[in-house]
């Protein structure tokens, strides 16, 4: 299966960025998991940890309060003002 | 005589001393200059993040937001002004203070009221030599924008923007900040940031009848309000790091310029400290032979 491409951004610089096959965050609804073919998503995020199951296998966790999400033909982007890796 | 040739030497010692310093000073700001450019291609990635969003909003829904919402009798509008702390940095501050009076004056002239909000020492200076109110001030932070400023001074002028225009609140807001075009060129420009515009970016659906299904969560209204907010701080914050990426450039051009000319006038004394000693030793010469022949002739 195909690979998302994620990027993890904040207001002065880019987190990080590479391949993953599966990120979870905490949206104001919910927690929310995104593979790789997930429709367009615009989602706000509310307290919490973002994961991502990188495609060599990590984990990255990143916190990225009052930031949002966005998912587009398989690219994930996460940008929050102080996002910064746990 | 001497007291003539003495003066002179004084005078490029003083030069040399100045030129030391704007020297220096050049060099500062040429590395900061790049560090400035550093953080403006650093702070992309999120810009480029949050305006795709937006216009993936606007393009996927229907955006009917009281950030969008044109006033139907604008009254009063703000103007942000991005200066600099410091001077030193040619006209730089002149020319950004300069068009915001410009812009202030188009705004009268259409009958609506004008507040300022001022960002950076020089524009609250100008301000309190003329005795003029305004809003708000934030000082000390120009030549290193943080992400906090541009999200406090959102907050102002968002809070500003929705309050009722009866309560003192203001219906348009417009920033004038320094645009970096090169290292040579920064051109003050003006923007209005609300009520938003212009949403460009994402490219838009090829047939408007199929339209992807956009997900939003929790709803699209919701994402908006989030959203709108995070994109003008973010336009604050990208024109606050131009603006510091042009006063460094300014004041390199400016200390430049200082330096060139403190060598100009080094070299212009040196020829009339060597033109006066030259016309010292000449003067003594025929003082000597003139003393010499009177004697002589006697």
């Amino acid at each position: 299966m195909a690979d998302l491409t994620v990027t993890v951004v904040s207001a002065d610089e880019q987190v990080w960025s590479g391949q993953a096959t599966m990120v979870v965050a905490r949206t104001k609804v919910g927690e929310i998991g995104i593979l790789a073919g997930h429709q367009p998503l615009l989602g706000v995020l509310a307290a919490g940890e973002v994961r991502i199951t990188a495609s060599d296998g990590g984990r990255i966790v990143a916190n990225a309060e009052e930031g949002f999400i966005s998912v587009e033909n398989n690219t994930v982007t996460i940008a929050a003002r102080a996002a910064a890796l746990v | 005589m001497a007291a003539q040739v003495r003066v002179y030497r004084s005078r490029i010692k003083s030069a040399q001393t100045t030129k030391k310093i704007t020297r220096a000073m050049e060099l500062i700001s040429a590395s900061r200059i790049a560090k400035a450019q550093q953080r403006v291609a650093a702070s992309l990635p999120y810009a480029r993040a949050v305006t795709r969003a937006v216009s993936a909003v606007a393009t996927y829904s229907n955006v009917d937001h009281i950030l969008t919402r044109e006033a139907e009798n604008p009254k009063r509008a703000a103007i942000v002004i991005f200066s600099s702390d410091r001077g030193l940095a040619g006209a730089f501050n002149s020319n950004v203070l300069r068009k915001s009076e410009e812009l202030a004056e188009l705004l009268r002239a259409e009958g609506k009221e004008v507040v300022s909000y001022l960002v950076g020492r020089k524009a609250v200076g100008y301000y309190r030599f003329r005795r003029r109110d305004f809003v708000r001030d934030w000082v000390g932070g120009t030549d290193n924008p943080t992400a906090e400023t541009a999200h406090e001074i959102a907050d102002a002028v968002v809070e500003a923007f929705v309050r009722d225009t009866a309560d003192g609140g203001v219906d348009e807001i417009h920033v004038v900040y320094n645009r970096f075009v090169s290292m040579l060129t920064q051109t003050p420009e003006m923007l209005r940031l609300l009520p938003l515009e212009v949403v460009e970016g994402v490219e838009e659906p090829t047939d408007r009848n199929t339209l992807p299904l956009y997900e939003f969560e929790p709803d699209n209204g919701e994402v908006l309000d989030a959203l709108l907010p995070v994109y003008i701080e973010s336009r604050l914050y990208a024109a606050m790091l131009e603006s510091a990426a042009s006063k460094h450039a300014a004041t390199q051009r400016a200390m430049k310029a200082a330096s060139d000319n403190a060598d100009k006038l080094i070299r212009e004394y040196t020829r009339l400290a060597n033109n006066a000693r030259q016309q010292e030793i000449t003067q003594q010469i025929s003082e000597i032979v003139g003393g010499a022949d009177a004697l002589s002739t006697n």
